[in-house]
């Protein structure tokens, strides 16, 4: 039997500004480059985690996004990560392609990877729980949720995290939502595509 | 929830273009790994399995245009092509395509003999998907070196939401430019053919390869098949770039899988491992199968016949796997020579004939994650 899931928290970073469940929480100058913005949300957001600074770029975006929808704390350990994005980690990959020319960086190679991204949340969050991540060319929520059911009707788990974390040429975009067994809005397509890019502002 | 089958399925490898010329070889103790010339990164050489270019032309230019595709393009869409020759009446309209790669068109990077959008794994799968004329938009996997092993679940769990009837998994990786710097900037590429296990292991080969199978329902009732039981991942939560010294992850995805399915190590005929040949890897692989009560499984690593392959890697090892308990064959672990790791392991020192009904395949990739899969032969 599939049980009824419910999306109980979200959070969009896009266009130099934050929401979470929809309320804009922070709007910073949209003049700032992007490492800039990312240390401007973890400096507002009062954070501490010296990891933070050695992650690339998709990491940290990966990083800040969870912090915020999870208040800092993912209380449930066995929450599983389904996660996508439309171009891996070609940001990384061209970092670590220019330095090949001089010195290969190991420390960039191990970022030419978008499920490093889900270590990284692992570890933040002591997560040893189901991990998945994808690609599609856009934005998929029919993937999302057909994977989402998939793990709750197979695990005895209560929570998912989707994220759709993409970046490339320094143009961002942060969709994550936490899925549960209740909550305020119904889990299906049309209101995950409304959570994701919401046609008001 | 219908039992889905490891069914139809090829692999395009420097062992053959094709399921029986790879286990031929693998009968032969036949290696892909050979001493390549790469002054700029590699004085003495290295050594890799790798796919000559003519070759792949030689055998791509029957089935199409050879200037169309980037070359790990063309070793996928074999792979498929090779299936879909064994189902002559397979409905693509009903058939989903999962593609598992890890790095995909990254060769191209920085040339321009296609494309910008080609280094996207979507617009490859696109291609791929595109030329076959596969109805709905290929899912692309990419989940480091668990991939090939992930999609298969992937397949597996799409089919039983009915999102289709059946699916083909595909899969693969180049050894590129990028690849091997990246893996000689972590001081990982051995000096010899990879030896996974052994005292003398000093690090990984890389390798290229192609696969593809299908997964579905089945329909023979006469033949014995390799039915998909069931797959676990879980993270190690522990290191990015270096596998947990506990081996927690591997561990938590094997010890839930059996208690989900209600078996117990012992029932467990063969284990087909991840066996990168890195020192941290093979020891952590060592810990976590004792921890699960596998040290007397007989254990293989296939990665001293191809290389690894990446995200090719945990598709080709499924596909030997259901071939080894199709066969009731156990092939050896090539290259070892003394057991190099502090926990006791079965490692099959011999391709020999056993009955065999169901096996482990397991793998472990950069991101701490960690993958266990149960196979089983039926009728």
């Amino acid at each position: 039997m599939s049980r009824k899931l419910y999306i109980k928290n979200s959070v969009v970073i896009r266009d130099s500004k934050i929401f979470r469940n929809e309320e804009l929480l922070l709007k910073t100058n949209e003049g700032l480059s992007l490492s800039s913005f990312l240390k401007a949300i973890y400096k507002e957001q009062n954070l501490k985690y010296p990891k933070f600074f050695k992650m690339d770029s998709l990491s940290k975006l990966g990083y800040l996004g969870v912090e915020i929808l999870s208040k800092g704390n993912i209380a449930d350990k066995q929450t599983a990560l389904v996660f996508a994005n439309s171009t891996s980690s070609l940001e990384t990959d061209e970092a670590y392609a220019a330095s090949m020319k001089k010195f290969p960086s190991p420390s960039l190679f191990v970022y030419t990877l978008p499920n490093i991204m889900l270590g990284e949340l692992s570890i933040r969050h002591e997560l040893r729980s189901e991990n998945s991540f994808f690609i599609s060319e856009s934005f998929d929520p029919e993937l999302f949720i057909g994977y989402t059911k998939i793990l709750f009707q197979q695990e005895k788990i209560e929570n998912v995290l989707c994220g759709w974390v993409d970046l490339h040429n320094n143009d961002y975009d942060v969709f994550l939502c936490q899925i549960a067994l209740s909550g305020g809005t119904d889990f299906n397509e049309e209101e995950l595509k409304k959570l994701y890019l919401p046609t008001h502002e | 929830m219908s039992r889905n089958y490891l069914l139809s399925d090829s692999i395009i490898s420097p062992l053959g273009f094709g399921t029986t010329e790879n286990l031929a070889a693998i009968r032969n103790s036949e290696s892909a790994l050979k001493l390549h010339k790469h002054p700029r990164f590699f004085e003495e050489g290295y050594y890799a399995g790798l796919i000559g270019d003519e070759l792949l032309d030689e055998k791509f230019v029957k089935i199409g245009d050879v200037y169309l595709y980037t070359k790990l393009e063309k070793l996928i869409i074999l792979a498929i092509q090779k299936v879909l020759d064994q189902q002559p009446d397979l409905d693509l309209i009903k058939t989903g395509l999962i593609i598992s790669t890890t790095k995909g068109n990254i060769a191209e990077l920085g040339k321009n003999n296609f494309s910008a959008d080609r280094l996207y794994l979507w617009k490859m799968g696109n291609m791929i998907s595109d030329f076959f004329g596969f109805k709905s938009k290929s899912i692309i996997v990419s989940n480091a070196c668990v991939s090939g092993a992930l999609a298969i679940k992937v397949a597996n769990d799409f089919i039983n939401i009915n999102k289709f009837e059946n699916a083909i998994v595909a899969g693969g990786d180049l050894v590129s430019d990028f690849v091997l710097s990246g893996f000689q900037s972590f001081q990982a590429i051995s000096p010899q053919p990879c030896r996974p296990f052994s005292r003398d292991r000093k690090g990984i080969s890389l390798g290229e390869a192609a696969a593809a199978v299908l997964i579905g329902t089945g329909k023979s009732k006469d033949e014995e098949q390799i039915q998909y039981i069931d797959a676990v991942t879980a993270n190690d939560a522990n290191h990015i770039s270096g596998p947990s010294r506990t081996g927690e992850g591997l561990y938590k995805s094997i010890s839930s899988l059996l208690e989900r399915n209600k078996m117990n190590p012992g029932e467990i005929d063969f284990l087909s491992a991840h066996g990168t040949a890195t020192i941290y890897n093979d020891e952590m692989e060592a810990i976590a199968f004792n921890r699960a009560g596998l040290s007397m499984t007989p254990v293989n690593s296939f990665k001293s016949y191809y290389g690894h392959t990446l995200g090719a890697s945990a598709l080709i090892e499924s596909i030997l796997t259901k071939h080894s308990l199709l066969n009731n064959e156990l092939y050896e672990s090539m290259n070892f020579t003394e057991l190099g790791v502090s926990e006791e392991l079965n490692i099959i020192q011999h391709t020999e004939k056993k009955e065999l009904n169901v096996a482990l395949k397991t793998a472990s990739g950069f991101g701490g994650c960690n993958l266990a899969m149960l196979l089983k032969k039926e009728g």
